[in-house]
């Protein structure tokens, strides 16, 4: 890795941020606005991730108590049905796309360098345009709330025919479209990045089969990122060609199939169904061993069921269509294919229970929520494999009984880890630490109010309770278990205020923790809490899996090998920085102008008018954002050197 | 940026990665992955549909004209050959070379691009296959549309690189190169416009009154302001392109040269596909 230094790309501009001329100027500010708005660091632009995913869950936490208070009780009248449609699809497009995706963004960029013993990831500035451009698009998707269009409601998965002009007319639609291509954009940049980092950046010693399983599983979710969203940014495309320009793609007089969008949709929806867990299960392998102090059981067997979970979710996407009369040829493949993959889920579980079997468990907030994990992603793939056989899913279809499915696998799956990881690597990323009694009390208010939520609609949706209906009649039987859950919703929603209010009050006052509190066995516990800028002050050399374990156990050989590459690494002229950029953020700005142009202002109804405000406003967006990439070319790659005192012995 | 590494540059290999792959060319590679499914959608929706006409879609076999795309496939093929060379160029720092071939890669790519407005307009006002009008013209033009987009922005590259290649070594001691890069972009670009026009033009005019001297006169009249504006962008083009002292620009660009020509071939290998499942599958 020293080498890294020699790289031609490095020596521009050493140990200055020369200006070569006005457009060229690189930002050096380190604190207040400008230094966000132009950090190209990984921990900064993590941050900026969580915090941005962190408020879009309490939108959509809003959105789901207001869903939960119009089906209280029968008949109610808290939302009108256009309302309650349009909560339906914010809530499930804000917690997919804006509140779960960039969470787990925010720990791929924050915790993936520092797992591979990396100072930041491959293509840095592309990182922060990653961000800008999430954020554009979650500006977009929500913008509908402030204009008289409303909001989009033709749900997350805006199935054609209902999501084309005729049906819904107006630009909330367009905005959803916009907004999800956008969120489409910003993911495939930052998977490309995060897949070039692990591939490329690791430390020297680290293989593939020495990777935590965390960043295992990042590259695994980037791959499925790069190849599952083209299809959902074709089908958009081909939406967006419909509503615009007039196109036939999905206009059924015109020799159009509405089906296709359909497909096109789940080609990229299940895939994303994994995105959205696979993180979790990373998470979930790096608490648990550190917890039961016990190495993780079967490390090999962990990697390649993920990756295998990888390729089968390319292949089970027609299980959500198993009533659209695709034949019982098709059928029977995908209810095949969607057992087969319950195969590597549980062989995961399995390894997972191995792990804590005969370890010394230590009972922390972290090690509670992991646990709930395993427990409610269980009963949530349990229900899962009930969909695969197709002739029970016909039954199951559209009712109560899938919402319950799959807010198990997203709420007791991927939510319950990612609030674990935030438990976990907060001492890492603040130096201060949660107490532990009202950690665990976040955890058993969310786990009670989370069942009691969820469990009855099981029952609810056998009984038939139709999904995405606005409200119901007194006589149907499913009284009960809606009241149930909607009390639940509200003991759910105490324990994510007492998990967050806890969280802001360790921000500020919580107990100061000292390196390494959890005794943890990856490589990111190495490092001063919270980490300095550059991350390693020497590029650490990895001798076996856990490899911050073996450090432990080897000061004396660690750190006279430390001595050695830290002196080679001065002598190439200490550790490179690179410049922070402005470009990425206009690039941003130009994003979401050329998007408000094509998605929200009116087209000029008179033919005669070549260049309307539409078109003008796109391309004045347009514009901004070409020459913001240009001048980021133009700026190029450098950075300064920096020679830190030595501060990680006093940590 | 800088010119300052030592010794040779291995052009396969770079140390400071885990995997001797430059970071720039895998990620080229990722994108193209990516890519691949992008066009792969669309390729697909095109080929469903094919299958499924309602009635009244006129036939792609009564619409196409198989020579002209040909003719544009092969320069594109040519152009191909042309990018390939300009990385060897760079690779063995043969500035001169590079630019000819770069430019060269421009010129054809600049054919297809007019070949396919060529063949849109006359889809469209001869044929009358609109984009809105059937499912054909749907999914044709949205495909090929969206391939000859990719080309642009190609185009567009090659442009910025060939541009590229003339910045000074030292910019902080030539405080007007910024503006003479400006100047040489909108040169180019009106080149390029003001270039296909003018073919198109002539094109247009010899398809009414057929190739005569009168046909030239009739037409240098029509077009005179873009001639002008031709001749005067192409000036310029040649004065911002004389030797003007040492540029930044050598062997260690080549990465960023062969980044590029990784996507300009694949855009190339996509036509290929569409020259087959779109134009030629119509004439089994």
């Amino acid at each position: 890795m020293a080498d890294a230094i020699a790289k031609s790309d490095f020596l521009g501009g050493e140990e200055k941020a020369a200006p070569k001329s006005l457009v060229l100027w690189r930002p050096t500010a380190k604190t207040g606005l400008i230094s966000w708005l132009t950090t190209v660091d990984h921990k900064r632009i993590g941050f900026l991730y969580g915090i941005s995913a962190l408020f879009f869950f309490l939108v959509g936490g809003v959105e789901a108590l207001l869903i939960r208070l119009q089906l209280a009780v029968p008949n109610n009248h808290v939302l009108t049905s256009t309302q309650y449609n349009e909560m339906f699809t914010m809530h499930a497009t804000t917690m997919i796309f804006l509140a779960i995706m960039p969470l787990s963004a925010a720990f791929f960029n924050f915790i993936m360098p520092l797992q591979i013993g990396a100072r930041d990831v491959a293509f840095p500035r592309l990182n922060a345009f990653s961000f800008w451009t999430f954020l554009a698009g979650a500006i977009i998707v929500n913008l509908g709330w402030f204009l008289k269009s409303g909001a989009p409601d033709a749900g997350w998965f805006s199935y054609a025919p209902l999501s084309t002009r005729t049906y819904t007319p107006g630009h909330a639609l367009d905005m959803w479209v916009m907004g999800i291509q956008l969120l489409g954009v910003a993911s495939i940049a930052a998977s490309l990045n995060f897949i070039g980092t692990i591939i490329n950046l690791r430390a020297p010693g680290m293989t593939m089969m020495r990777l935590p399983v965390f960043t295992w599983m990042t590259l695994v979710t980037a791959f499925l990122i790069v190849l599952a969203f083209p299809a959902i940014t074709i089908a958009l495309v081909e939406l967006m060609m419909d509503r615009l320009f007039g196109t036939n793609f999905f206009e059924v007089s015109n020799g159009g199939m509405p089906i296709l969008w359909t497909h096109l949709f789940w080609v990229f929806g299940h895939p994303e169904v994994y995105i959205l867990i696979l993180p979790g299960m990373g998470i979930i392998s790096e608490i648990l061993p550190t917890f039961s102090r016990k190495p993780l059981f079967g490390y090999p067997i962990v990697v390649f069921s993920g990756a295998s979970i990888g390729f089968l979710g390319f292949g089970v996407w027609s299980h959500h269509m198993f009533t659209t009369g695709m034949g019982t040829m098709g059928t029977a493949a995908f209810a095949f294919t969607t057992m087969a993959i319950a195969v590597p889920t549980g062989v995961k579980i399995f390894n997972w229970i191995g792990t804590m079997w005969g370890g010394h468990l230590k009972m922390r907030t972290p090690m509670m929520f992991a646990l709930g994990f395993i427990w409610l992603f269980m009963l949530g793939g349990f229900s899962g494999v009930m969909h695969a056989a197709a002739p029970a899913d016909s039954q199951q279809h559209n009712s109560y009984f899938v919402v319950a499915h799959f807010h198990y696998v997203l709420i007791g799956g991927s939510l319950f880890s990612l609030l674990a990881g935030i438990h976990y690597w907060f001492p890492l990323m603040f130096g201060r630490k949660v107490s532990e009694f009202w950690g665990k009390l976040s955890f058993w208010v969310i786990f009670l109010g989370f069942n009691t939520t969820f469990f009855p609609l099981h029952f609810v949706g056998l009984d038939g309770m139709p999904r995405r209906t606005f409200t119901y009649d007194a006589n149907m039987g499913w009284n009960q278990g809606n009241l149930v859950s909607t009390i639940g919703a509200f003991i759910l929603g105490l324990g994510v205020a007492i998990y967050f209010g806890v969280m802001i009050y360790t921000f500020f006052k919580g107990e100061r923790t000292t390196k390494d509190p959890w005794d943890a066995r990856t490589l990111e516990w190495s490092l001063p809490n919270p980490p300095p800028e550059y991350n390693y002050r020497v590029i650490p050399t990895v001798h076996t899996r856990d490899d911050w374990w073996y450090e432990k156990h080897h000061q004396a050989e660690v750190a006279a090998e430390k001595a050695r590459h830290g002196a080679e690494e001065a002598a190439h002229g200490g550790i490179h920085m690179p410049f922070q950029s402005i470009y990425p953020f206009t690039a941003g700005i130009g994003i979401l102008i050329g998007a408000i142009g094509i998605a929200v202002v009116d087209a000029n109804p008179d033919p005669h008018v070549i260049v309307g405000a539409k078109l003008a406003v796109t391309l004045v967006g347009a514009f901004i954002m070409i020459v913001s990439i240009y001048l980021w070319s133009l700026e190029g790659n450098e950075g300064y050197h920096l020679h830190p005192e030595d501060e990680e012995g006093h940590s | 940026m800088s010119n300052t590494a030592t010794g040779a540059i291995d052009h396969h290999f770079d140390p400071s990665t885990s995997t001797g792959i430059p970071n720039k060319k895998l990620l080229m590679w990722l994108f193209l992955a990516s890519d691949c499914m992008f066009f792969g959608c669309l390729i697909s929706t095109h080929l469903i549909y094919r299958l499924h006409p309602p009635p009244g879609v006129p036939s792609a076999r009564s619409v196409f004209s198989i020579e002209l795309t040909s003719f544009s496939t092969f320069i594109l093929l040519m152009s191909s050959l042309m990018m390939a060379l300009a990385v060897n160029a760079i690779q063995k720092n043969n500035l001169k070379s590079l630019r000819a071939s770069l430019l060269t890669t421009i010129f054809f790519g600049c054919i297809f691009l007019g070949c396919q407005v060529y063949e849109f307009n006359n889809f469209v006002f001869e044929k009358h296959l609109t984009i809105t009008n059937s499912i054909l013209g749907t999914t044709f033009f949205t495909l090929t549309g969206t391939h000859g987009c990719h080309v642009a922005v190609g185009v567009f590259w090659l442009m910025l690189m060939y541009i590229r290649t003339f910045q000074p070594k030292d910019v902080s001691r030539d405080p007007r190169w910024f503006l003479r890069n400006v100047l040489h972009i909108v040169a180019f670009l009106a080149t390029i416009l003001l270039g296909m026009r003018l073919v198109l033009g002539v094109v247009r005019g010899m398809e009414a009154t057929g190739a005569n001297l009168g046909t030239l006169g009739h037409f240098a009249h029509g077009y005179f302001a873009e001639l002008l504006g031709a001749v005067v962008s192409v000036g310029l083009l040649r004065w911002l392109a004389r030797p003007r002292g040492e540029v930044g620009f050598n062997e260690a660009n080549a990465i960023d040269v062969e980044m590029m020509g990784l996507y300009w071939h694949f855009v190339d290998i996509v036509w290929i596909v569409i020259f087959t499942v779109v134009y030629l599958l119509e004439y089994l």
